[in-house]
């Protein structure tokens, strides 16, 4: 066994096991860091690949931020997935059988899969020599300029979603008001009394 | 190169740079108070696009290398999304400001899902046709649960985001079979690839994007969402889903079905024949139950959406030109029956329910009379416009040799008719219980009485759509 055939086993290992156990574990917490544990594994299935611009996004993007989000969302909310999970079961039988049916016609389709003629030629050319990130930088800001800036308007949608749905103003709160600290006049806002002994104010 | 593409998508682009640019205004100036004018500004920059896309395109314009593809019939669907977008936001300004619901952010989410709509109209690449429905989709969500603090609206944005995003899924894995077999996402790689005879996972894949497709257009059997979601969204939200976003679905149904599938017609023909007859049997007979107005006119946009896929199945530039008709006629008819139905209230309540219409024609005789009107034409009776978008389709498909589907047309739309008619007879015979009363804004009173003489009028020549329409389905089918 080659030094890269083991490496591909180890990770493909890993990132099975890791998937396999976010769906297993009973403690929610547990499950995102073997979904984490997937995440990493299947970066260095990429690196294995030579696409190591997109091993470098999933580790900086999902496990750097979203996993961690992720982690921040299941402490902080109190969901009772026991609960969860008997809604779930009562359904669990036509599911899988829906489930079932649909993976056997995949099998078919994928067990007689054949490509269109030509297909060779219609196929984008490999970049060559050029590195991953550079070769992505040409084709996302140049051919698929409109894709990504549409992708832009989806996020910028999203985050309005965010505001308008969650935002609320309220009026009863204090906040800080910086100006209102910088003028508060010292001689305004304190008196001094003098309070006789045994009388008080 | 580049500042050709540019030119291209310049609508496009000017009413995002527009949505951007208003946001900024009105974050920092006085926010919500400035809505009414955003939404008179949004409406009247719909126009002017709407103007501008009808009156200067020409030709077919492909940008960004094949992704994007300006033809008549993307045109000829701008126009309409344009236009019925720009009325439905001036038609809900006033309901919306004088219930507190009106938002700053509600008009410019509306200009990003038309921006959304008019790219799934012009795509010509599986990745812009995704983007555009995504952009599209999210802003529908976010719009659909704008009365926040309403249990049902929630509800009802929650349970499109749900549904939305699994049909989102299925249409993903169809894009992804299509391309394992094609070897491209460009729909004019597709075709040639398509052309030596489709595989069986070509197949999958095409079946896996129909149904994603029927999601977005609300076709049975996927029509489980549109009753719940037109019920819980605010009315004007509701008149929005049921006119702009269907158009664009429907346009970009058609893209793909011929631009990317033209070589194998017979294929997908019968998929869309089924869910055809599917949903105008389904949208006739599951509304005769209903006593909520919106709920109503959700299974009424189910079956009129089986008459628009009946043109469709026809596979010819003929059924797509009944299609584009019986779409902008389906929208005119629409916009009227949404403006009488945001008219609808007692005490400066808004009321959705049918029973509270009886008697309506002896208080507001000229309403009622419109509105009858209205309700003739989306039944399909003769002298009405609406009998004329139903009867091209109808030809369309006997055209095709789809006779029985022709057959099963008439049958589901006399079985409509009857809910249709059980309005009106409320309204002139019913008992009166409990009264309407209030005025319409004067918006919402044009908009019913233009809808309805439109209906009336319109019998005469369809105000020229029909060479438009048979002008817009020729460059796509050829």
């Amino acid at each position: 066994m080659t030094v890269a055939a083991f490496t591909f086993y180890a990770f493909a290992v890993t990132t099975l096991l890791g998937g396999l156990m976010t769906v297993m574990s009973r403690n929610p917490v547990h499950s995102v860091l073997w979904l984490i544990l997937a995440f990493i594994s299947s970066a260095g299935l990429f690196v294995l690949l030579g696409a190591e611009f997109v091993a470098m996004l999933l580790m900086i993007v999902y496990v750097g931020a979203v996993a961690v989000l992720f982690l921040f969302v299941v402490m902080m909310l109190d969901i009772d997935f026991a609960e969860l999970k008997a809604e779930m079961a009562r359904y669990m039988p036509l599911a899988l059988l829906i489930g079932v049916v649909i993976l056997m016609q995949l099998g078919m389709a994928f067990g007689a899969w054949d490509y269109s003629e030509g297909v060779a030629e219609r196929l984008a050319a490999p970049a060559g020599e050029v590195q991953n990130t550079a070769a992505l930088g040409q084709l996302i800001y140049d051919k698929y300029i409109m894709l990504f800036q549409l992708a832009g308007l989806i996020l910028l949608v999203a985050m309005i979603g965010a505001i308008v749905l969650t935002l609320r103003h309220r009026t009863n709160i204090k906040r800080q008001d910086i100006l209102a600290q910088m003028y508060r006049d010292p001689a305004k806002a304190m008196e001094l009394k003098d309070v006789k002994p045994g009388q008080g104010l | 190169m580049i500042s050709a593409d540019i030119q291209t998508v310049l609508p496009e682009i000017v009413i995002a740079l527009y949505a951007m640019g208003a946001l900024l205004a009105a974050v920092y100036t006085s926010k919500d108070e400035v809505a009414p004018l955003l939404t008179w500004l949004t409406g009247g920059l719909f126009v002017v696009m709407a103007g501008w896309i009808g009156y200067n395109g020409e030709g077919v314009n492909v940008a960004f290398d094949g992704a994007y593809v300006d033809d008549g019939f993307g045109r000829f669907a701008k126009v309409v999304i344009l236009l019925s977008a720009a009325v439905v936001l001036v038609m809900s300004q006033e309901y919306m400001s004088r219930r507190g619901l009106l938002r700053f952010e509600y008009p410019l989410l509306v200009a990003l899902a038309v921006v959304g709509m008019m790219v799934m109209v012009s795509a010509g690449d599986l990745m812009s046709l995704y983007m555009g429905l995504e952009l599209q989709s999210l802003s529908l969500y976010v719009v659909a649960s704008l009365r926040r603090d309403s249990v049902k609206s929630t509800e009802a944005g929650l349970k499109y985001f749900v549904l939305g995003a699994l049909s989102s899924g299925l249409l993903l894995y169809g894009a992804s079979l299509t391309y394992g077999f094609a070897g491209t996402t460009l729909f004019s790689g597709i075709v040639e690839a398509v052309e030596g005879g489709a595989s069986i996972g070509l197949l999958f894949g095409l079946v896996f994007l129909i149904t994603g497709f029927a999601f977005k257009v609300s076709a049975a059997p996927f029509h489980m969402w549109t009753p719940d979601v037109y019920e819980g969204s605010p009315t004007p939200v509701t008149a929005f889903f049921a006119t702009a976003p269907k158009v664009a679905a429907m346009g970009l149904f058609a893209r793909v079905a011929f631009d990317a599938f033209g070589a194998v017609t017979g294929e997908w023909q019968q998929i869309v024949a089924f869910l055809s007859v599917l949903s105008m049997f389904v949208g006739a007979i599951a509304a005769i139950g209903q006593t909520n107005i919106k709920r109503l006119m959700a299974y009424s946009s189910i079956a009129h959406m089986g008459f628009a896929l009946m043109g469709l199945a026809a596979g010819s530039a003929f059924g797509v030109q009944a299609m584009l008709i019986y779409m902008a006629i389906y929208v005119t008819m629409n916009i009227g029956t949404f403006a009488f139905i945001l008219g609808m209230e007692k005490d400066g309540v808004p009321v959705t329910t049918i029973s509270s219409l009886k008697m309506y024609s002896k208080r507001e005789p000229l309403r009622a009379l419109a509105m009858l009107v209205l309700l003739f034409s989306l039944a399909g009776v003769p002298p009405m416009v609406g009998f004329f978008g139903k009867f091209y389709v109808l030809r369309a498909a006997y055209d095709a040799g789809l006779a029985w589907l022709a057959v099963a047309g008439v049958i589901a739309s006399v079985i409509g008719a009857f809910y249709y008619l059980r309005i009106v007879y409320f309204m002139y015979f019913g008992e009166e219980t409990e009264a309407l009363d209030g005025k319409m804004s004067p918006v919402l009173w044009v908009s019913l009485m233009a809808s309805a003489a439109v209906m009336v009028v319109g019998v005469v020549n369809l105000f020229g759509i029909e060479p438009l329409a048979a002008a817009a389905a020729a460059t796509l089918v050829n």
